[in-house]
Order: C-alpha cells, then structure tokens, then sequence
C-alpha cells in the first residue's frame, strides 16, 4: 500500500511540474497561436542553467556557484526567457509549420551542444549530485516527496493563476486576435510583431520553470532528458486537454501521462524478455496515436476554449458564456 | 461638401511594384476632407494595391502620402491607424473565434491592459477604461444593428453581417477617414441598403470616406467625387456626370454596359 502511495506521490509530483510546461505551451499555442516545436529547447535550458547555477562545484568542470534554490531556479527560468528572446528575434517572419520546422531544429541544435560541450554541460553524462530545497532538514524520504509535490503544486498554481489573469485580460483578448488573424489586428492599430514576441518568451520563462523543477526533482539532467519525444509529449498533452483552455491544459497532463505510465507499466510485465528493449518504442506509438484519435473525435480537446473569455466590466455583463465549439457543430 | 474643402489625404507620385509588374504607377489622389469618394477601376487596376500602399501593409518604391497634412508613407498599419486613418477588408476578416463584442472591444484604442504587465499592477484602469470602450462598443452594436448577433461567434456570421462587422470595428476609434474596400460585394440588397445608410450618416458627422466599389449604381448615387484607376494609372478624376460620359473611362472600364 505505501508502495502505491509512494508512488502516486512521484507520479503526481511529475505531472505538476509537466503541467507548467503545458502551461507555457498553451499561452504560446493556445493563445497566440505561436507554433512551438521546440519546448523541450527552453525546458533543457531551464534545467541545465537551474543545475549550473544552484549545483556543487564539478571536479574543473563549470559552475558549482551554489546559489541558493530559488535563485537557481528564476536564473533557469530567465535564461529559457533569453533563448526565446533570440529564436524569436530569429523567426519573427516565420508563421504555422515553417515556424515549428525552424524551433525544432534549435532544440536539436541545443540537444547536440548540450551532448557536445562537456565543460559546460558535463557532456553525455549530464550533471548530477544536487542538493535539493530543505532535503537536509526532512530527513524521511517520503515525507520529502511529500514535501516537494506540495512544492510543485504551489508553483503549479501560481503559475495557472497568472497565466488565468492574463489570458482574462485585454491582453488575453490581444493575442487571440492575433492568433486569428495578424493583418487585421494590423490593421485596427495592435503590434503582432511585439505581442508575438512577448507571448513566446513569457511562454518559454514558463517552460524553464518547469525545467528547473524536473531537473531539482531528480538532482539529475542530462542530454537524455532532452529528446525530442517530450516537445511531442507535451504537445499531445495540450492538444488532449484543449488547447486555449488552461484547465484542459492540465488536464490533458494528468491525462496524457497516465496513459504514458500505464502503458509503460504493462509493456513492461507483459513483455517477454527478450522483446523489453522495443517495448518502449510502442509508448513513441501511443503518443502519436492519442493526438490523432483526439484531433479525429475530439479536434478541439476534453475541454475546448470558450468563446468569450474576457473578463466583462459594468452591469450589462450577462455573464453569457456559450461554447464556441457547440456553435460551430450547429 | 464644398470644393474648397481641404484635401485630407493626399497622395503624391505613388507607385508599387511586383517584381516588373507596376500594379500602382504614380498614383496622385486627393480626397476631401467630408467627402465620400469612389475609387473604381477593372478587376486587376490596382486600387486595392493603392489602399494597401496607403496604411503601410504594403511598401511604395517612390511617393509620399500625406494624411492631415502629416506624411504617413513609411508608416506601418498600426501607426496609420491611430493616425484616425482606417481600413477594412474586401474579404471579410473576423475574429472567427471570437465574439462580435470581443471583435468590437478589441479594436478600441489605449486600453492600457493590452501591455501583459499591466494586467498585473493595475486592474482597476484596465477595468476603467474597459467600461469605457465597452460602452462605445454597446454604441457601434446598435448602429450598425448588430446587437443581436453580439454574443455569437464572428465566424458564424453571414457574409453580409461580415461586412457591417467590419465597418462596426473600425468605428471603435471614431476615425477621421475610413478606407471601404468593397463594401457591397457579396451583401443582400437589404443590408447593403442598411450599409449605405450607416455611412451616410458618419459622413455627416463628419467622416470621410475612400470606398472601392463595383456597383456603379451605388457609386453614381452615393460618392461626391470619383475617381478611376485601370493598369496602375489614374484616368478619371472628377463627378458622377462626367464620369459616365467620359471616353477613356468608358473604354476602359464601363464601356461593356454603355455601349450595348
């Protein structure tokens, strides 16, 4: 029983932290319509910089500066913010696939120097050995576990909250415009070009936060954590969960690796010895085959953006909220 | 309208070019402040070129453009448009998921909460100046009898409610001149009456108007001046009566209906 316990906290404590990246994604995507294939390029950065900035010293190898937690893990998440400000400035002429084409290739190219610069990175072998926040002062591990999915949970919601306000918003508004159509926003006085910008580094900051946190959960990063199948993961997780919709964004997290973890779990017993090694290849099937079921029954997710989600002032708000999704069936 | 009333916009020389297409060839344009003024021309002639190179979506090789006297040319739309100076589209182009109000309540200028800082140090002026506009926006519903389709999607709206959307929009800013690119195209004669009286009525409170239209029956009827372009050049500039006997234009362009 503590077994599965213990276990439910670890899988929760991964979702949570997930469940910020997905955030991010959503006000790229969701909102402005931002076409991110290269999440896992901030995410990486998040945790590298976070592990760098907060680790031990590294027998000749950079960093070891000790800071203490937090700062880590705000200089991760500003360093994913100043890769984003660069890719951006670099695509800002790209739109849809192009624009997802060229990020993928930068989380490539950041996968292959974090794998290439050993001095910096540690190399294929990443970096280990992290003291994590207040580790030393519970001593019982899963009280620690404990501890830190609460950790995670509260960053969680700030960061659902914040993004909430946001998207409810003018600002929540602008980007869905643009997200509709750029020359006509254009055209009725906005800036795409900036707000574009805004939303991808705001995004990408978010994402780093999440790396940060995987990378303090396990103590642990490497060139591994990197591939590009967690950009799909996550992306399968906000298309499940409905993109627009910061609730579904979560949701499609719990959802998406639950079925992740169970689908692991019973490769893994029901696979004989000797096939184990390919088992895990049918998992990179599964997730391909839940963003296609979803956009084939589902296209717009468990629970799909609402039509007006602007926060409405004076006493004519009717507090009408229909579905956009039921209107475009009728 | 008299004569005597000054140009508000003004357009000296302009030309644009696709690789050695000129779609615009030094293109002089005045338009009178008051007025409502008819840009015709064949399909291909380059008035939607024009109206492009005009709010910056699209780049001049050579001219000025002067908008109340100030030079807008080099301008991007989104600087043309709080200048007073605004657009629509020949084919609609709605917020699709958006509501109508949303729409309408996006295209308001100097709401402060469209900076993402903003949303989280001062709530309270967003919220001031979001009565505001929405206020203004309960106004534009009204007059462009758009109210009942307020809450729907502007992607579900016909074509023709389409159109009034994008007039309602613009009006947000209560700009000085509004740019039509085809207003009656593709609308109902109802609405296309309720369109042509909406802007009868701005143009007596004093707005201006540029519109690109083919239904020369309204443009006879309604445009004080017109003015013609065919290949990227103007070839007529002037009223209603003189437009419908003159040559060129009738070669050009009307000549099909006249001459049968």
């Amino acid at each position: 029983m503590i077994g599965f316990v213990s276990y439910l906290v670890f899988f929760l404590t991964i979702t949570a932290i997930l469940a910020i990246a997905v955030l991010g994604l959503n006000l790229q995507w969701g909102n402005a319509g931002i076409f991110n294939g290269g999440v896992v390029a901030f995410f990486g950065t998040g945790a590298y910089i976070m592990i760098i900035l907060g680790g031990p010293e590294r027998g000749g190898e950079f960093g070891g500066f000790g800071l203490p937690w937090p700062l880590a893990l705000a200089g991760g998440a500003a360093a994913a913010g100043l890769l984003a400000i660069l890719v951006g400035l670099a695509t800002t002429r790209l739109r849809h696939d192009y624009l997802a084409i060229a990020t993928f290739g930068i989380a490539i190219a950041i996968e292959a120097f974090v794998r290439n610069a050993t001095y910096l990175t540690g190399g294929a072998k990443g970096i280990r050995g992290f003291e994590r926040p207040l580790e030393a002062l519970i001593d019982n591990p899963f009280l620690y576990s404990l501890f830190f999915l609460a950790l995670a949970v509260v960053l969680l919601i700030i960061v659902y909250a914040g993004l909430s306000r946001l998207v409810s918003s003018p600002y929540g508004r602008l980007l869905r415009a643009i997200r509709e159509d750029e020359t006509a926003a254009r055209s009725l006085g906005k800036n795409p070009a900036r707000v574009r910008l805004e939303a991808f580094v705001i995004g990408a900051v978010i994402m780093g936060l999440a790396g940060g946190l995987y990378a303090t959960f396990y103590a642990f990063i490497s060139p591994q954590d990197l591939a590009p199948i967690l950009t799909f993961q996550i992306w399968a997780m906000l298309i499940v969960g409905g993109a627009g919709n910061n609730l579904g964004a979560m949701l499609g997290t719990f959802v998406v690796w639950g079925c992740w973890v169970a689908s692991g779990y019973v490769l893994s017993s029901l696979a004989p010895q000797e096939l184990q090694l390919y088992a895990g290849t049918l998992q990179y099937i599964l997730i391909g085959l839940i963003i296609v079921v979803t956009l084939l029954i589902r296209p717009r997710g468990l629970l799909p953006e609402r039509l007006q989600v602007t926060k409405r002032p004076g006493p004519q708000n009717t507090g009408v909220i229909s579905n956009a999704g039921e209107q475009y069936q009728s | 309208m008299t004569a005597a009333a000054p140009d508000l916009l003004e357009t000296r020389d302009v030309s644009v070019s696709f690789g050695g297409f000129k779609a615009v060839d030094r293109v002089s344009l005045n338009v009178k402040e008051g007025s409502i003024t008819g840009l015709i021309g064949p399909n291909g002639a380059g008035k939607s070129t024009l109206f492009n190179a005009i709010v910056g979506e699209q780049a001049c090789d050579s001219g000025s453009i002067r908008f109340r006297g100030k030079e807008i040319g080099g301008l991007t739309p989104d600087g043309v448009y709080h200048h007073g100076l605004a657009r629509t589209f020949q084919i609609p182009k709605p917020f699709a998921a958006m509501s109508v109000f949303e729409n309408l309540m996006l295209a308001a200028p100097d709401q402060p909460g469209e900076h993402f800082w903003v949303p989280v140090v001062a709530r309270r002026r967003i919220d001031r100046r979001e009565s505001e506009i929405a206020e203004r926006a309960r106004e534009v519903l009204a007059f462009t009898t758009l109210e009942s389709v307020a809450e729907e999607a502007a992607g579900q709206l016909s074509g023709g409610q389409q159109k009034l959307l994008e007039l309602a929009r613009v009006l947000m800013s209560t700009p000085k001149m509004i740019m039509l690119d085809e207003p009656a195209a593709g609308v109902n004669p109802t609405l296309t009456r309720v369109l042509i009286e909406k802007i009868e009525q701005l143009n007596a409170d004093g707005c201006t108007f540029l519109v690109i239209e083919h239904d020369m029956d309204l443009v006879m009827r309604h445009c004080h001046t017109i003015v013609a372009m065919s290949n990227g050049r103007i070839i007529y500039e002037g009223d209603a009566a003189g437009a419908q006997s003159n040559e060129t234009l009738l070669n050009a362009y009307l000549g099909a209906t006249v001459d049968a």
